[in-house]
């Protein structure tokens, strides 16, 4: 009995670092799913991970190509209202939670409502970093944490990051958050890193870009309404939907020049 | 004053001889842990005697290749670093985080009392280690993982539908 | 005529080890609650990802505009030959580095990551204003230091680059304050800043913190020292805090002006100045009633010339007036939502379209406050241990015109 008392004891000691390993383990299976393009569900579960639907050519190990530049056009006529599988595609992928209206989280990606209170016409859009050509918060940015790679994207470079945040005042997209409190062990993913003290933001899922992939909020897009590709190549499928439509950009009188672009705003 | 002065002097001296002395104690395997490692998977980026006085350098060195360069995967990833010298715990066979002095990087940085600029951002094991840990060898889901799974999308989703 | 001060270390014991004790409690406070604030997180602040900056940098940004006014009162000497502002330069030149070191703690251990103070001094991003303020900070301790050397040296043959070091450090600190307001004045896409009127504004700004501060720190010293000190100069220098205060709240006006001119703002400048919210407040009844047209009054008063009281609570009431100002900018100014669409009312989960609230929390405070101890220690300290505080600054010693114009003042009023 003493025994059996004994290692009960150790036993529930133990029991709370395997609960949380648990827990890591069935965060990464649910973004398993949520990655896999195909799933079939058999006597167990069998997982087909399709990476990237249209795969851009750079391999992993390369150097990105500074002729490329990343951007997106957003269909907003087919987002719809309530639709949020883009911010919980990039929550998952990206390992970011956020109460609504809180205001401490981090926030990389929002759907946001607008109103015309002269004509009552609605719409909703996703917004997130607009990869500008001319980012504000590169400028600000004291240390260069705040860059822009070669092929656009814009990202903190956390490793310089000083925590000033005068890239969050100066963002005219209110695209970047402050990490205000440690991220535990089993929230974190390993190709997003963010912690406590740094600011962070979209960095169009890089990682998913240099393994030739698109970002996770494009593939989860279940209309199609997100084209993610090389706005500098004119014979990529971007470039010449963009040349056969108007497109807009938000706040386009701020010069910017958004790799992020909208073919409708209020 | 003077005499203070002498004590501050002495004491750095004696300070930079001790570090100075260190690094060569360590190499030569006489003190100092050592780090775990699990060579079936291959080598490492360099022979560890190296990797102990420069491994700092190419995290650094890599990590900006990474961010300017996007450049990815491979023995220098970061990843591979933590899947290698992974340490599983006895009890439950799951790698351990850097919560835990059994961790590589704790291993020796707790012996050094250096502390490394990584963990408030970086998570400390291989995700890769956590799904192999959840799927089995035939690519299916283990069983054991399944009813877990079962019993969390019960928990977490059950009531809402 | 050449005037010759002799200057003297602080003679008090007891007063000194009290205040400076007082100061040092307070530092210790204040280095507590950023060290809370690091370990917890901003989490535990009142600052979110709306009001990015909070109380600290309230604090911070008003010691650092100030620490450029004060080394105004040595250029006033210096630079414009103004005889009895000529024994206050040491003062002036210890004190403005002080405030700064002050203030640059505050900013620095409210940063997400005061750990990378290194990386701050090491990587810059030359394109950005706030690099170049780094460089402007740490080159007016320099330039500061090289000023005080000149003019406490023995050496004649240092002595003689007192007004190139002079000049030098006045330009300097024009040029650093430039820097300070186009922090702001820089930000594009917030409807509050966006203006170039922030850097002039916020060096009219410095001539008034400023000169305030060092008013209540001198009389402090020279009180608590028990050394002579002449209405006249004090009158003196209450009159120029007079002008001084009016012209930044000139510039103030003339912000909300030209915003209120352009339809496209005229939401946020309703907002912030005229909706009787408490950022309308801050700024009529803190900035403008107590913080400019209240010393106004006291400065130019009959009492004035014959007594320390009027220009000393017109001081007190321009830090008051002044912190209420750099709040009213800073927190009010984040405030106001950023306009992604214009025209439209929007909504969504991460707060867009609302007017943020910010409860400044008390580890916040205490920073603040700690800086300023900090501040105000450097001074004492430095008194004690160099000769910086001139033995008399009676009127007759300071400038003999002062003590005559002093006599006729005394004379008319009997």
């Amino acid at each position: 009995m003493m025994d059996q008392g004994a290692r009960d004891k150790t036993a529930s000691g133990q029991e709370v670092s395997r609960e949380d390993e648990l827990n890591e383990a069935r965060r990464a299976f649910m973004r398993n799913i949520a990655a896999a393009s195909v799933i079939s569900l058999g006597g167990g579960l069998t997982l087909f991970t399709v990476g990237g639907s249209q795969a851009q050519a750079k391999k992993p190990e390369e150097p990105l190509d500074p002729k490329k530049r990343w951007g997106m056009l957003i269909d907003t006529t087919k987002c719809s209202d309530g639709c949020q599988k883009c911010v919980d595609a990039c929550k998952q992928e990206n390992g970011w939670e956020a109460e609504p209206h809180s205001p401490h989280d981090v926030q990389w990606i929002r759907k946001v409502n607008v109103k015309d209170p002269a004509t009552g016409f609605m719409m909703s859009l996703p917004v997130m970093c607009q990869h500008c050509a001319n980012p504000p918060c590169v400028d600000v940015c004291p240390t260069g944490a705040s860059m822009q790679r070669a092929d656009g994207i814009v990202r903190v470079n956390m490793h310089i990051c000083i925590g000033c945040r005068y890239c969050m005042m100066a963002c005219p997209y209110k695209a970047r958050s402050f990490v205000h409190e440690d991220i535990p062990e089993e929230k974190k993913r390993f190709h997003a890193p963010m912690g406590k003290g740094c600011v962070t933001s979209c960095d169009f899922c890089a990682h998913r870009v240099d393994a030739g992939k698109i970002p996770a909020c494009a593939e989860a897009c279940p209309e199609g309404a997100m084209l993610f590709g090389d706005l500098n190549d004119p014979n990529s499928a971007l470039s010449k939907r963009l040349k056969g439509i108007p497109s807009y950009q938000i706040r386009e009188d701020l010069g910017t020049d958004t790799g992020i672009r909208y073919t409708r705003l209020p | 004053m003077r005499a203070l002065g002498k004590y501050v002097a002495a004491a750095l001296v004696t300070g930079v001889l001790g570090v100075g002395a260190m690094p060569a104690a360590t190499m030569a395997g006489e003190i100092g842990p050592k780090v775990p490692i699990d060579k079936s998977k291959g080598s490492c980026v360099l022979p560890g005697k190296e990797m102990r006085r420069v491994h700092m350098d190419i995290l650094k060195h890599r990590r900006d290749l990474t961010m300017y360069q996007g450049i990815r995967g491979g023995k220098q990833a970061l990843e591979a670093c933590l899947t290698c010298h992974m340490v599983k715990d006895e009890k439950t066979g799951k790698p351990v985080t850097v919560a835990s002095p059994k961790h590589f990087c704790r291993v020796c940085h707790d012996f050094a009392a250096v502390q490394p600029d990584c963990w408030t951002c970086h998570k400390s094991v291989p995700e890769a280690a956590v799904r192999e840990a959840m799927i089995g060898p035939d690519g299916k889901m283990k069983a054991s993982m399944m009813a877990q799974l079962r019993a969390f999308v019960q928990r977490e989703h059950g009531g809402r539908k | 005529m050449k005037k010759h001060f002799h200057y003297e270390y602080l003679q008090s014991k007891v007063g000194y080890y009290t205040a400076l004790g007082g100061m040092g409690v307070l530092a210790l406070i204040g280095l507590a609650a950023a060290y809370y604030m690091e370990h917890h997180g901003h989490a535990v602040t009142g600052m979110t990802n709306e009001i990015v900056w909070g109380m600290p940098h309230v604090f911070a940004v008003f010691l650092i505009i100030a620490a450029s006014g004060i080394l105004n009162v040595a250029s006033i000497g210096t630079v414009f030959g103004k005889t009895p502002y000529k024994p206050l330069g040491r003062l002036s030149a210890v004190m403005a580095a002080a405030v700064l070191a002050g203030g640059l703690m505050i900013l620095v251990l409210d940063l997400g990551r005061p750990d990378r103070l290194v990386v701050a001094m090491t990587k810059y991003n030359f394109r950005s204003i706030f690099a170049w303020n780094i460089y402007l900070y740490n080159g007016f301790f320099a330039v500061v230091l090289l000023y005080l050397y000149t003019q406490m040296s023995q050496d004649f043959r240092v002595r003689r680059y007192y007004t190139a070091a002079g000049t030098l450090a006045f330009l300097w600190r024009l040029i650093l304050t430039t820097g300070t307001g186009s922090i702001f004045g820089w930000l594009v896409a917030r409807q509050p800043y966006d203006l170039a009127i922030f850097a002039p504004m916020f060096i009219a700004l410095s001539f008034s913190f400023g000169l305030a501060i060092f008013i209540l720190l001198m009389v402090a010293l020279m009180k608590g020292d028990e050394r002579p000190l002449g209405h006249g100069l004090v009158n003196r220098m209450g009159r120029l805090l007079g002008v001084f205060v009016a012209a930044a709240a000139y510039f103030t006006v003339v912000w909300w002006l030209t915003d209120l001119y352009a339809a496209e703002h005229r939401p946020m400048v309703g907002y912030l100045f005229f909706s009787g919210n408490i950022y309308s407040w801050l700024y009529w009844l803190g900035f403008m009633a107590l913080g400019t047209i209240a010393p106004l009054f006291l400065v130019f008063s009959r009492s004035a010339r014959t007594s320390f009281k009027p220009v000393v609570t017109a001081s007190i009431l321009t830090v008051l007036g002044g912190i209420s100002l750099v709040y009213f900018v800073i927190i009010g100014g984040q405030s106001y939502p950023l306009v992604l669409f214009p025209g439209k009312q929007v909504s969504s989960t991460y707060n867009d379209g609302m007017f943020y609230s910010y409860a400044p929390s008390l580890p916040e405070i205490l920073l603040g406050l700690g800086g300023m101890a900090v501040a105000v220690a450097i001074v004492l300290v430095a008194s004690k241990t160099l000769r910086i505080l001139p033995t008399t600054l009676a009127d007759a010693a300071v400038d003999p015109h002062l003590a005559t114009g002093e006599v006729a003042e005394m004379k008319k009023a009997a």
